[in-house]
């Protein structure tokens, strides 16, 4: 192969992971008759729960096909206003616009909450700073503070990690941390929460948020202080609600839930299912 | 007789129906990607997508701006030039020109085998090992910045370049080099003002493929130069965070509401991507064969 042909296959490739990015679908084959099958999509914080808890399901009732794609909570729900899937699976809720998309297309999206996931704000061990008010993290997150003794730190300047725009979690810190102002146009975008703990494990100066089911010892979390005194990231404190960033995991189907969707859903909340949701890191709704 | 010509006409159509379909698929995807990014300049005006410095897709007013990006991927880029080409150019002449022919014969499957590391291991290898290290030694309050991209695409590059530059020596013509060293010039000396100056058009369309290897890559850069979309300095932005067009796409393409403005914001940068990296492979394709031609004479 030429290397001419080489970089004319490689400028093709990249073309074609555009086009497929946008034709991402999957057909649903049901080759035995008396098998029950359902399709989830959707967000890859909520991945590894719903794996987790269809593995299990499968295991104890064996005549069930559960099949869970990730991918975005945008794109499991664009997903089900197509039709291409029984659930949505999302780390936000959705929005206006996608609820109008859905209705205009004869879908009407219902939302069960089904866990609860903690998002924990991390530093290096080797950071002085132990806890941060909201007020401190927003000013970090928009720009306002950019050395970390000024939030009683030493003299070093902030390296500020943020996930990129298609993650739930970039979402919800920006709404319930930053009330909705644009993040510092100069933070690092990690394209996974693995590469933000790395970095943070690494650099003294990072500051980067990870969900709870993340923290690894390798990171410092960070209790924090949304006017009620600072709380730290702990089973205890987001099962008992003091702790603030704690955020609801939705299932959306197309009506309420039938047949083996209703079935998985119920089978969540049962006492095997709870043990899953703890097991995988996150709380039980 | 008249059964096997037959049977030759079906295996030649049926070559021909395949490779239609590659020709068909670019065909479309070109016509998809163009269409789809055209769509963003219904709303949003192309003077803003062109001179707009800032890229904030989530904020509203959105704001679309190529050039944070373009130039993220042009310092990261020319940055893995500047590294990969005397370092390429500087193995094809050993491997051509100097080296034991067994020796040269060692070193090649390694240079091949740097080609076949997928572009993931690349971008582990640099987040885990350079980054940390560029942050040391140089005293950054981060290490992942353009000059670690650079880095980590140079090194990519390096195959492309050091294979082509590598054919494009050892065609120039012995009977030259022969002429040279007969006239009592040295290796050195036949090198670098007969040999190099012969095969320099194909160099070029070396140093233009590994542009176009570098300008393209997505994976690598994007776990190791930070992705902050800001218009870097020239050439102090090269210590500092950037966002390249391919890793905009990337990040972004996985939660974008379909057919929304921010969808065809990156169809649009995919565009640009695209006709940058077609005009980079027309060029050195231009380039390579005046390079025939030149030898033909």
């Amino acid at each position: 192969m030429s290397k001419k042909s080489i970089s004319y296959i490689i400028t093709l490739l990249l073309v074609t992971s555009l086009a497929l990015f946008g034709a991402g679908c999957v057909g649903n084959d049901d080759s035995e008759a008396e098998m029950q099958s359902i399709m989830i999509k959707g967000s890859d914080t909520v991945l590894p729960l719903a794996q987790a808890e269809a593995e299990v399901y499968m295991m104890e009732y064996p005549d069930t096909s559960i099949s869970i794609i990730g991918g975005g909570s945008g794109v499991g729900i664009a997903a089900l206003i197509d039709g291409e899937i029984d659930i949505a699976m999302t780390s936000r809720e959705m929005k206006g616009s996608e609820i109008e998309n859905a209705q205009a297309n004869g879908i009407d999206p219902v939302e069960q909450t089904i866990a609860w996931d903690g998002i924990s704000v991390v530093v290096n061990p080797e950071n002085p700073v132990s806890d941060l008010t909201f007020e401190q993290i927003k000013a970090i997150y928009v720009g306002d503070v950019s050395n970390w003794n000024e939030v009683g730190g030493e003299d070093r300047e902030i390296v500020v990690l943020s996930r990129d725009s298609s993650s739930g979690t970039y979402e919800y810190f920006k709404e319930e941390v930053m009330e909705g102002n644009e993040y510092r146009a100069d933070a690092l975008i990690n394209p996974s929460t693995g590469a933000i703990i790395q970095t943070v494990s690494q650099n003294k100066n990072a500051i980067g948020y990870v969900g709870v089911a993340y923290l690894d010892g390798t990171t410092k979390a960070l209790a924090v202080d949304n006017g009620s005194g600072a709380e730290e990231p702990t089973s205890e404190n987001i099962l008992a609600g003091t702790y603030p960033l704690a955020r609801p995991l939705y299932f959306y189907t197309n009506g309420e839930p039938t047949g083996l969707a209703l079935e998985f859903i119920e089978f969540l909340s049962s006492e095997t299912g709870e043990e899953t949701v703890f097991e995988v890191g996150y709380f039980p709704a | 007789m008249m059964h096997r010509k037959k049977k030759e006409k079906a295996i030649e159509s049926t070559l021909l129906m395949v490779s239609g379909v590659t020709v068909v698929a670019l065909f479309l995807l070109c016509f998809f990607l163009f269409r789809e990014g055209y769509l963003l300049f219904g709303d949003y005006s192309i003077i803003s997508f062109l001179t707009e410095t800032s890229w904030y897709p989530s904020s509203s007013p959105a704001k679309f701006g190529l050039l944070p990006l373009l130039t993220g991927s042009l310092i990261v880029t020319a940055g893995a030039i500047v590294l990969s080409v005397p370092l390429g150019l500087a193995s094809a002449i050993y491997i051509s020109e100097l080296a034991d022919p067994k020796i040269a014969q060692l070193i090649k499957p390694f240079v091949e085998i740097l080609a076949g590391i997928p572009s993931v291991v690349y971008g582990f290898f640099g987040l885990i090992v350079v980054v940390p290290l560029l942050q040391d030694l140089l005293d950054l309050p981060t290490g992942q910045t353009a000059l670690a991209g650079s880095i980590m695409l140079g090194m990519m590059a390096l195959p492309t370049i050091i294979s082509v530059s590598e054919d494009a020596i050892n065609s120039v013509p012995t009977a030259l080099k022969e002429g040279s060293l007969a006239l009592g010039s040295t290796k050195w000396q036949t090198i670098y003002r007969v040999v190099l100056p012969a095969a320099l058009s194909g160099i070029s369309a070396a140093v233009m493929l590994g542009i176009g290897r570098a300008i393209g890559e997505t994976m690598t850069v994007m776990m190791v130069t930070g992705n902050t979309a800001i218009i870097p300095g020239i050439p102090e932005g090269l210590f500092d965070p950037v966002r390249t067009m391919t890793a905009t796409i990337a990040l972004e393409m996985g939660e974008v509401p379909q057919g929304s403005e921010h969808f065809h914001a990156l169809f649009a940068v995919g565009a640009v991507l695209f006709l940058i990296t077609f005009m980079i492979n027309l060029i050195a394709d231009s380039v390579k064969k005046k390079y025939r031609l030149q030898e033909g004479v």
